[in-house]
């Protein structure tokens, strides 16, 4: 599967409303996601508080962004970690390629993060002579497939188990024949556990950064980041710098958040905080560890007021919610961050001009700002970056022309109540039995819904004539 | 144990929301009703509803005859100077008044909320439009919260399920109001509603934009609610209503009627009849 652009976001949704089974395969990850969360929430009696101190601890972090920065590097770089500083995804893709060319690298295995394919690391290291390989059992079904992820937590979502027995037998050296999870499973851990031993490199993300320690940690469930960073002798860790916080006590907190939103477990099989390369004494562990802090478009989003999603710490629960990412899935987007999150990230990782149209396929319900443990205004965001779109003419002529008429009749009441009078009579001219099966100049509605035909008067008219007899009252 | 060793210095700032009225002799103070364009256009009797409601509470409504629309939909677009263009015109038509009452969740959350949004940057207009944002409600909230108002001898024969809306759900917390002034309706009973409060796809300029995922929306929404086996299908908005309403009928579902709650509370719900005689 292509990868699809955000710019033709309206024909990618085409598209994916195109496919009929989507719909299915996406709610049977999101619904469970969301019952789990919910009953997660509710084992949690301070859930409300912590999701005040997660919202503070990251607030806090943000605010003193370059403070805990100089800090984390200090602290990396005394546990024996090379700090390198990126400031757009091609450099942090650059850097990651330039110490694996030093190291004569053949083999790289990648635990899962969404920073990579954010910096274009998969793509990179699939241009070179480099053999790529995903750990994640998820990341490694969509690499066997050739697709873009199509969810940050679950990125092969939208492959079915039938995809997936499908890809097994095609691509695994010892397949099995069984169709059953366990099994196909079992079937990639004996295709992955060799090649985990016979990578020269080792590439993984982090979800915290802690700034009093200099130690990077992973969340994960299968144990794949670990065999990603112990066996091989340089670990590369990508991080974004807005995982930062100040310090493990600050990390717990937002862990305890980060799990539940996104699996409603309470925590996950695997917390690992890593911490340089390996001790003279240490039995394992790399000789050498890489961090490469990103910012790509982050520092903007401070300068842009957008500091708010600096907060994220990608747990999903918000496209796991929205009833626009239920319906067109992740690859709609054509972002490595779709959904809500996405629909604000894209345009600052990549522009405005090419995602803007992305913050208006949202209803603006928000049930995603409900949901989310950092307490993100995302609606409020994705408006504000309508505002951008609308200052730099982004928008449709058509769009513009129909507000602009509607915002200059809507500041003359008295123009307004005329139009609204004439629109009820035009609007009878096409009525039925009390509906509107058709109506020109509102195809958008009338393609899928009737109209309900109104009464001859708008209410003001009805108002006046019902309050003529008393018109000895006054205001 | 939240607190100990993660207390930070600097607290966020609080955007503490607007307080409550103290809900005495409402029947002393001047209410002005903010008709909002989708009733004024599209269902007059929803207008006729709230002010019979607001009168019955004991209200002294106003109609203000120089009153437009709320604004949401160059707000969503992202227009900020249309918007305000919008918000000067209504605050300075509603101002005077001890309280704005909205028959929408969405544009009374508009009022409340987006006008201090889109003037925060100009101290005098920000200050009356969080002047008038304390003073607006939502109707059905508005009559329970600050009225007290309890329906009597209103009757409807039939089951309803209710459609919680967007934002008189999540932005303003409206919840209990219209099930607690349902429930005094004689010969009315609820059925449940399967995703009560998930978003119907209407979202204003959405509906028409986004039309086939719109759509997609309102279909599931309209299954939920033939599931819910009901002869009415209630709520507090227009727009949701129009969008469910819309869907259903044109699905051939003719025998689910929409209503909106100040329609039943009022005992109005021939409005509905009288346009579709009107038609003819």
């Amino acid at each position: 599967m292509q990868a699809s652009k955000p710019e033709h976001f309206n024909l990618n949704v085409k598209k994916a409303l195109a496919q009929p089974d989507l719909k299915g395969i996406i709610r049977r990850t999101t619904d469970k996601a969301d019952a789990k969360r919910a009953e997660a929430v509710v084992n949690f009696p301070e859930f409300e508080k912590a999701r005040l101190q997660g919202q503070k601890i990251k607030d806090h972090t943000i605010k003193h962004m370059a403070h805990y920065l100089a800090e984390f590097e200090k602290n990396a770089s005394a546990q024996g970690a090379i700090v390198h500083w990126a400031s757009t995804g091609e450099e942090a893709s650059r850097i990651v390629m330039d110490i694996c060319k030093q190291h004569n690298a053949k083999k790289v295995t990648r635990s899962k993060s969404m920073l990579g394919e954010e910096i274009g690391l998969t793509h990179s290291l699939d241009n070179s002579d480099i053999e790529r390989i995903e750990t994640d059992l998820a990341e490694h079904i969509i690499q066997l497939a050739g697709d873009p992820p199509s969810h940050i937590v679950w990125p092969a979502m939208h492959r079915s188990r039938e995809d997936v027995i499908k890809l097994f037998r095609q691509f695994h050296k010892d397949p099995t024949s069984s169709e059953e999870i366990i099994d196909l499973v079992d079937s990639a851990r004996r295709d992955l556990r060799t090649k985990f031993l016979a990578a020269d490199i080792g590439i993984s993300g982090a979800n915290f950064l802690l700034a009093d320690s200099g130690s990077t940690c992973t969340v994960t469930n299968e144990g794949n980041a670990e065999l990603t960073t112990t066996p091989p002798k340089v670990h590369i860790i990508t991080a974004g710098i807005e995982k930062l916080v100040p310090s493990m006590a600050h990390a717990v907190p937002l862990l305890r958040l980060l799990t539940r939103s996104a699996t409603g477990a309470e925590i996950t099989q695997y917390i690992t905080f890593h911490n340089g390369p390996k001790r003279i004494n240490d039995a394992d562990g790399p000789e050498e560890c890489h961090i490469v802090l990103v910012d790509n478009g982050r520092t903007k989003m401070l300068a842009d007021d957008m500091k708010e999603m600096l907060r994220c710490i990608r747990c999903g629960a918000c496209m796991n919610h929205c009833v626009v990412y239920k319906h067109i899935g992740g690859h709609a987007y054509g972002s490595v961050y779709p959904g809500p999150m996405g629909s604000v990230l894209t345009p600052h990782l990549n522009s405005l001009e090419v995602a803007n149209k992305q913050t208006h396929a949202c209803t603006m319900n928000g049930r995603c700002e409900e949901v989310c443990p950092v307490n993100i205004p995302l609606p409020k965001l994705l408006r504000s970056l309508r505002a951008q779109s609308w200052e730099k003419k982004f928008e449709p002529l058509t769009n513009r022309l129909f507000v602009k008429i509607f915002a200059q009749l809507a500041k003359r009441p008295k123009l307004f109540q005329f139009t609204s009078s004439c629109s009820v009579l035009f609007m009878r001219v096409f009525s039925k039995n009390g509906w509107i099966r058709f109506l020109p100049l509102a195809a958008g509605w009338t393609k899928n819904r009737d109209l309900i035909a109104p009464n001859s008067q708008t209410f003001m008219q009805q108002y006046k004539k019902h309050q003529k007899p008393k018109s000895n009252r006054s205001a | 144990m939240l607190n100990d060793s993660t207390n930070l210095s600097d607290d966020s700032s609080d955007n503490s929301d607007q307080k409550k009225i103290p809900c005495v002799n409402v029947g002393e103070k001047r209410v002005g009703l903010f008709v909002t364009c989708l009733v004024n256009t599209m269902r007059p009797s929803v207008g006729f509803a709230s002010l019979s409601l607001l009168e019955q509470a004991g209200c002294k409504v106003e109609v203000p005859e120089a009153q437009s629309c709320c604004g949401q939909p160059a707000f969503n677009s992202g227009d900020d100077e249309g918007t305000r263009q919008i918000a000067y015109q209504t605050i300075a038509q509603f101002e005077g008044f001890d309280y704005v009452v909205v028959p929408s969740g969405s544009c009374a959350a508009m009022i409340k909320k987006s006008f201090i949004e889109v003037l925060k940057e100009q101290p005098e207009w920000l200050a009356r439009a969080k002047r008038l944002a304390n003073v607006t409600y939502e109707l059905l909230s508005f009559l329970v919260d600050v009225c007290d108002f309890v329906p009597e001898g209103v009757e409807l024969n039939g089951s309803y399920t209710y459609h919680d809306s967007c934002s008189g759900y999540r932005s303003l917390g409206v919840y209990e109001q219209p099930r607690k002034m349902l429930a005094k309706v004689s010969g009315l009973s609820h059925k449940p509603l399967n995703g009560h409060s998930e978003c119907c796809g209407f979202g204003g300029t959405f509906c028409v934009k986004y039309s086939d995922i719109s759509n997609e929306i309102v279909t599931e929404k309209a299954d939920n609610i033939l599931d819910s086996n009901v002869d009415f299908l209630l709520g507090g908005d227009m727009g949701c209503l129009m969008n469910m309403a819309g869907k259903l009928n044109r699905d051939g579902h003719t025998e689910i009627k929409a209503l909106h709650t100040a329609e039943v509370l009022a005992g109005m719900t021939q409005g509905v009849i009288e346009v579709k005689n009107a038609g003819k």
